[in-house]
C-alpha cells in the first residue's frame, strides 16, 4: 500500500483545484445553512422537547443523497472513459491502491463539508452567550454518525462509479443505491414482509434501520453492530468496486 | 530499481514472448505469438488495426493477464511478477491518455512518485525529461490545453521518465506533422543501445527508418520478423526493374530471357508521345543485372532504351504482401494446420 498516500493527496488535490468542488460546497452550504435558518427559527418561536443537533442531523439524507453521487461519480468512471486508467494501472500501482485512494479522497471531502456546518452551531453558541441552550451531547453524537455512515454510502458511490464509464449513470445509479438503503427504514413498517418466507430478509432490514442508528448515536449509545454495519457495508462496497475494475480490465 | 535488474542480467533479452495467446469469448486476439527483443534493440510492431498490436502490449506491460503461453520482461515472468515488470516498463497507450487538469510538471511529479522515483532525484529527472522532449516552455501549462504534439511529448517524457529498460509505445506519432514526427523518430532513436523499445505504428517508412527489426502481426498472429532488409528479401522474394523503352513487347520477351531466364514483364504501362513505354520486370536473382541489361537492350537494334532503374519495395509493399498472404492462409477454409504454422515460419529466425 505504498502508493495508497500518492494517490489520495494527489485525488484530494485534484479534489480542492476543481471548481466543481467549490459549487458543490456552496450548493451544500447553502441547502444545510436555510434548513439551520428555519430551525432556530423554529426554536425561538416556540420551545421544543428534542435538541435541535438531531433535528438538524435528521435531516442528513438530503445531503447524502445528492451530495455523495456529486462527490464520487467522477473518481473511477472518468479515469476509464479517458483511458487514465491504464496510464494508472501499468505503474507500480494495484487496483486496490487506486480504489482506497479515491475512496479516501471523496470521504475526506465529504468529512471536510460535514465539518463546515460545525460553524452554525459555533455561531449559535457564540451569540446565544448561554451554555445552557447548547446540548453538546447530541452534536458529537450526530457528527460521529455522520463520520461513520459516511463510511458506507462514500463506498457506495465509489462502487456506482467503477460500475460505468459514465459519470451520470454512475450519479445516478448511486443516487438510486443509496435512496434504496435509506429507503429500507420504512420498508420495515410495511406488511410486505410479514409473510414467514421474507423472515431473514426482515431481520435484515431491521438491522439496517439508518434512522434509528441516527437517534441512538444522539443519544449516546454507540451500539458496536451499528459500527460494524457501516464497516461492513464500506469494506463490501470496496471490495466489490476492486474485484468490479479488474473484472472490467480483464473483458477490456 | 530497474537499473539494478538491468546490471544484475544483462545478457538475457529484454523481452521473451512463448506461445502467447488471448481470448475474449472465443475470439483469439493474440494466437500463438512469439518474439524476442534483445537489450538496446527498437522493435516496430506492425499489423493492420485489430491485428493484436495493443493486446500484445498490454499483456506485456502486465495490465491483461494471458489466457496461455509466457512473457517475460528481463527475465521476470509477467504473469506471476506483474507489480516488478511495471517498474521495468514504461508505457505510453494508444492515444496517449493524460489528465485533462493538471499542469505537466504535476503530471509528471505525480507519475514520478508513482513510478517511486526519490523525491531528491525526481526534480532533476523531471527537467532532463522536459528538456529532452522540448517541453520546457509548456511545463506549466495545462494538459488539456496543450496541441496534440505536445500532448505526445508529455507521454513520451512520462514513459521514459524512471528510465526503464524497457519502453512500450502504442502508435507515438499518430496525429502528429512531420516536424513532430521528425522529433519523436529523433527521441526514440537516442535511447538505442540504452533502452529497449517497442513502437507500433502505421507509418511504415518511420517504422523503416527508426527500428532495428519490425515484426508484423495480422490476425493475432505474426507474420514474420527480421530487419526491413531481410523481410524484403524474404516476403517480396525477387527484384523489380523499371524499364523505359520502345519497341515490339514480343520480342523484348525473348530479349529479357536471353539476359537473365528469371526476367518476366510484370507490368506494363500505355505508350508515350514518343513511343516510350514504362515497364516493370521481375526476377528471381538477388544480385543486381541492371548493367547486363542495359548494355543487352542498349546494343539491340530492335529497341530503344530511354531509362533503367532498381525499384526498391518499400515496407509498406512488405507489409501490404505479407498481410495479405497471413490473410489468404487463416481464410482459407479447412486449411490443413501445416499451412497455418507456414505463416509464422519467418518468426523462427
Amino acid at each position: 500500500m505504498r502508493h495508497f498516500f500518492t494517490i489520495l493527496s494527489h485525488e484530494i488535490r485534484m479534489l480542492l483545484v476543481n471548481p466543481g468542488t467549490y459549487i458543490a460546497g456552496v450548493f451544500f452550504l447553502a441547502v444545510m445553512g436555510s434548513i439551520f435558518v428555519d430551525l432556530v427559527t423554529a426554536y425561538s418561536a416556540a420551545p421544543q422537547e428534542i435538541s435541535p443537533a438531531t433535528v438538524f442531523f435528521r435531516l442528513f439524507w438530503v445531503p447524502v443523497l445528492f451530495m455523495v453521487p456529486l462527490l464520487t461519480m467522477k473518481s473511477i468512471s472518468e479515469e476509464r472513459r479517458h483511458g487514465t486508467l491504464e496510464t494508472l494501472l501499468t505503474s507500480p500501482v494495484s487496483t486496490a491502491e487506486v480504489v482506497l485512494g479515491k475512496y479516501g479522497a471523496a470521504y475526506f471531502l465529504y468529512i471536510l463539508l460535514w465539518g463546515s456546518t460545525a460553524v452554525f452551531f459555533y455561531i449559535l453558541q457564540k451569540y446565544a452567550g448561554d451554555l445552557r441552550f447548547f446540548d453538546r451531547g447530541p452534536l458529537i453524537g450526530g457528527y460521529l454518525f455522520i463520520a461513520v455512515s459516511g463510511l458506507f454510502f462514500v463506498g457506495i458511490g465509489i462502487f456506482a462509479s467503477s460500475l460505468s464509464r459514465n459519470q451520470a449513470v454512475s450519479g445516478f445509479l448511486c443516487f438510486t443505491l443509496l435512496a434504496l438503503i435509506l429507503g429500507l427504514n420504512f420498508v420495515s413498517d410495511t406488511d410486505l414482509l410479514s409473510s414467514e418466507t421474507l423472515s431473514p430478509f426482515k431481520s435484515v432490514v431491521q438491522r439496517a434501520q439508518i434512522f434509528q442508528h441516527l437517534d441512538d448515536f444522539s443519544r449516546g449509545i454507540i451500539d458496536t453492530r451499528q459500527l460494524l454495519f457501516y464497516a461492513s457495508g464500506a469494506t463490501l462496497t470496496l471490495i466489490l468496486s476492486i474485484l468490479g475494475l479488474e473484472a472490467k480490465i480483464l473483458h477490456s | 530499481m530497474p537499473d539494478d535488474s538491468t546490471q544484475t542480467v544483462p545478457t538475457s533479452p529484454a523481452i521473451e514472448v512463448q506461445n502467447l495467446v488471448k481470448s475474449y469469448a472465443g475470439f483469439l486476439a493474440v494466437n500463438n505469438v512469439s518474439f524476442t527483443v534483445r537489450r538496446g534493440e527498437i522493435l516496430g510492431f506492425l499489423g493492420p488495426n485489430g491485428a493484436g498490436k495493443s493486446t500484445t502490449m498490454r499483456i506485456l506491460t502486465g495490465y491483461l493477464p494471458a489466457t496461455s503461453g509466457a512473457a517475460r520482461v528481463c527475465d521476470i515472468p509477467v504473469a506471476t511478477h506483474p507489480e516488478e515488470v511495471k517498474r521495468l516498463i514504461g508505457y505510453m497507450p494508444e492515444n496517449n491518455p493524460l489528465p485533462e487538469d493538471m499542469r505537466v510538471s504535476e503530471y509528471l511529479h505525480y507519475r514520478g512518485r508513482l513510478k517511486e522515483l526519490r523525491r531528491r532525484k525526481l526534480t532533476s529527472r523531471i527537467a532532463e525529461v522536459m528538456e529532452l522532449c522540448d517541453l520546457g516552455r509548456e511545463r506549466h501549462r495545462i494538459i488539456g490545453k496543450l496541441s496534440k504534439g505536445f500532448r505526445q511529448r508529455v507521454g513520451i517524457a512520462e514513459a521514459i521518465l524512471s528510465e526503464p529498460p524497457v519502453i512500450i509505445m502504442d502508435e507515438p506519432t499518430i496525429g502528429l506533422d512531420p516536424h513532430q514526427i521528425q522529433l519523436v523518430r529523433d527521441l526514440i532513436a537516442s535511447l538505442r543501445g540504452r533502452m529497449s523499445v517497442i513502437i507500433s505504428s502505421h507509418i511504415l517508412p518511420e517504422i523503416e527508418v527508426t527500428c532495428d527489426r519490425v515484426l508484423i502481426i495480422n490476425q493475432g498472429r505474426v507474420v514474420t520478423m527480421g530487419t526491413p532488409a531481410e523481410l524484403r528479401r524474404d516476403i517480396i522474394g525477387h527484384s523489380v526493374y523499371k524499364l523505359e523503352i520502345s519497341g515490339d513487347l514480343d520480342l523484348l520477351s525473348s530479349a529479357l530471357t536471353a539476359v537473365e531466364p528469371t526476367l518476366k514483364i510484370s507490368e506494363t504501362n500505355a505508350p508515350d508521345a514518343d513511343g516510350f513505354r514504362a515497364l516493370y520486370l521481375t526476377t528471381d536473382r538477388d544480385d543486381p543485372i541492371g548493367e547486363q541489361l542495359m548494355r543487352s537492350l542498349g546494343a539491340d537494334a530492335r529497341f530503344r532504351l530511354r531509362g533503367l532503374v532498381r525499384e526498391h519495395p518499400t515496407l509498406e509493399d512488405v507489409f501490404l504482401v505479407a498481410t495479405r498472404r497471413s490473410r489468404d492462409i487463416i481464410d482459407t477454409p479447412k486449411a490443413p494446420k501445416g499451412r497455418n504454422s507456414k505463416s509464422q515460419t519467418p518468426n523462427s529466425k
